[in-house]
């Protein structure tokens, strides 16, 4: 097997000029979905016989809950290949995941306390789902913080790698402990989300959400990452070439 | 050498040709002479425990029933900050006067050096923490027949508290303010500890069995001490490149 496409990889210029190709490719796409899957969720989709039309915060909510793991799992899966194989690219995309996680995961608890007040009549309720993203965002707080606390970029490379790899060791244990935990303090929320028992106007948004969600985030990371390249690189001569038009 | 003990412990494991584990032992003995030989920096976790269990009647109110409520979650909380208040001194000694560089140079297994830091760690504050636990739950208006769950739950809770806490403190080494990054990077990964320890000993104080939580602290420590040392071990040789 040819592994060259996989060595260049490596490479920051060739990084960079490849992020730049292809970000309008994830970019557009994640416009159209999402303004889509809006026009469906906010218009199309029928209320809720129950929770009327509180429900459809559910189309920012949950693609942002779903995003904040999954950039989690992205940035320790590159600080892993940074860390074992020693790439410089590896590491710039866990650096530029931190960020992006770190917002999609404050969407999802502001979407979340502003769907509680009308479900459950406050705007916090102690639940599993919220308590385990805040301590998600801690997560990322923790990685962020200790990136800008140590000044030498290789060396806040490969500690936050270490972190990143620790948490997400540690993030289904903390899921499931969070999880007990409520379980012995409260009942269960009365109001569920029964997925599959939703009909197709209300989930075909939903799904276009999610992947629309997904797409977006490789368009930002592509995008922080050519300007994470830039950062590092500063010092290097094909920067000028890269930037004269 | 101005303080012969301090870079002995490599020196001497060359001379006896020592295993791993033999390298581990004597680095946890120097721990715990060095720790001794300071007695006073010994009780401060401690007094910051008590202290921070004063706080809560003086702050909530002085009945004891409310405050027997309240037992297990002041009890965790105070350990899990006296625990961390003590982190930062597990390896800052050790990496101004390259201790830690001669660990990394000995040849032996850094993974069981850190371990042997981590036990000294808990053999110095969590222990400790569990012998008193039981004064500062019992002055909580927990019964007496309450202590063995909540020694053996301190105990076993701590060992985790230990391990977790050398990464945080093998990350941020060398950080000229660490405090509350230290505790920003280990608390949220300390959570199921204090989630499974609280409820340990608020069944031991209802006097039902405590078992079931006190074995998932149990299988956290196993975890920590499977995998904790690994990744300090990373950190620290991270931290000396």
């Amino acid at each position: 097997m040819n592994w060259t496409w996989f060595h260049r990889l490596a490479s920051p210029p060739h990084v960079y000029a490849l992020a730049g190709r292809l970000t309008p490719w994830f970019a557009w796409p994640a416009a159209l979905l999402i303004a889509g899957g809006l026009w469906g969720g906010l218009v199309l989709a029928p209320p809720d016989y129950q929770q009327g039309d509180g429900f459809r915060i559910i189309y920012v909510h949950a693609p942002s809950a779903w995003m904040s793991l999954m950039v989690y799992m992205t940035m320790a899966v590159a600080a892993a290949i940074g860390l074992i194989w020693r790439m410089k690219v590896a590491h710039a995309v866990a650096a530029s995941c931190a960020p992006i996680g770190a917002s999609f995961t404050v969407a999802a608890l502001v979407t979340g306390s502003l769907w509680g007040r009308p479900m459950w009549g406050t705007y916090w309720e102690w639940d599993p789902r919220l308590t385990s993203e805040l301590i998600l965002l801690f997560l990322y707080l923790g990685y962020m913080g200790l990136r800008s606390g140590l000044e030498d970029t290789q060396r806040a490379d490969r500690a936050s790698a270490v972190l990143a790899v620790v948490g997400v060791v540690n993030v289904p244990i903390i899921h499931y402990s969070v999880t007990w935990w409520n379980s012995l303090h409260q009942a269960p929320s009365v109001m569920r989300f029964d997925r599959p028992a939703m009909p197709a106007a209300m989930l075909v948004p939903l799904l276009m959400m999610l992947l629309g969600f997904t797409l977006l985030f490789v368009a930002l990371l592509l995008t922080r990452l050519r300007g994470e390249v830039l950062t590092r690189e500063r010092a290097a001569s094909w920067i000028r070439e890269a930037l004269s038009p | 050498m101005s303080a012969p003990g301090v870079a002995l412990a490599p020196e001497r494991a060359a001379a006896l040709a020592v295993s791993g584990a033999g390298a581990a032992w004597l680095a946890l003995l120097r721990d715990l002479t060095l720790a001794f030989r300071r007695r006073g920096q010994l009780v401060q976790p401690l007094a910051f425990f008590a202290i921070v269990t004063l706080l809560f009647p003086l702050a909530v109110s002085p009945e004891l029933t409310r405050l027997r409520e309240m037992a297990p979650g002041v009890l965790w909380t105070a350990a899990l900050l006296a625990s961390l208040l003590a982190l930062e001194f597990l390896f800052r000694d050790d990496a101004y006067d390259g201790t830690l560089e001669q660990y990394a140079l000995s040849g032996q297994s850094l993974t069981a050096l850190m371990f042997a830091k981590s036990a000294a760690h808990w053999l110095l504050t969590g222990l400790p923490l569990a012998l008193m636990a039981p004064l500062a739950a019992l002055s909580l208006g927990a019964p007496a027949a309450a202590v063995a769950g909540i020694v053996a739950s301190v105990a076993v809770g701590s060992v985790a508290l230990s391990l977790i806490g050398s990464i945080g403190a093998a990350l941020t080494l060398g950080m000229k303010r660490s405090g509350a990054l230290l505790s920003l990077l280990t608390l949220p990964l300390s959570l199921p500890v204090l989630i499974f320890g609280a409820r340990a000993t608020q069944l031991a104080i209802a006097g039902e069995a405590y078992l079931a939580p006190l074995e998932l602290l149990g299988a956290l420590a196993v975890l920590g001490v499977t995998l904790a040392p690994l990744a300090a071990a990373a950190a620290v040789r991270i931290s000396l490149e």
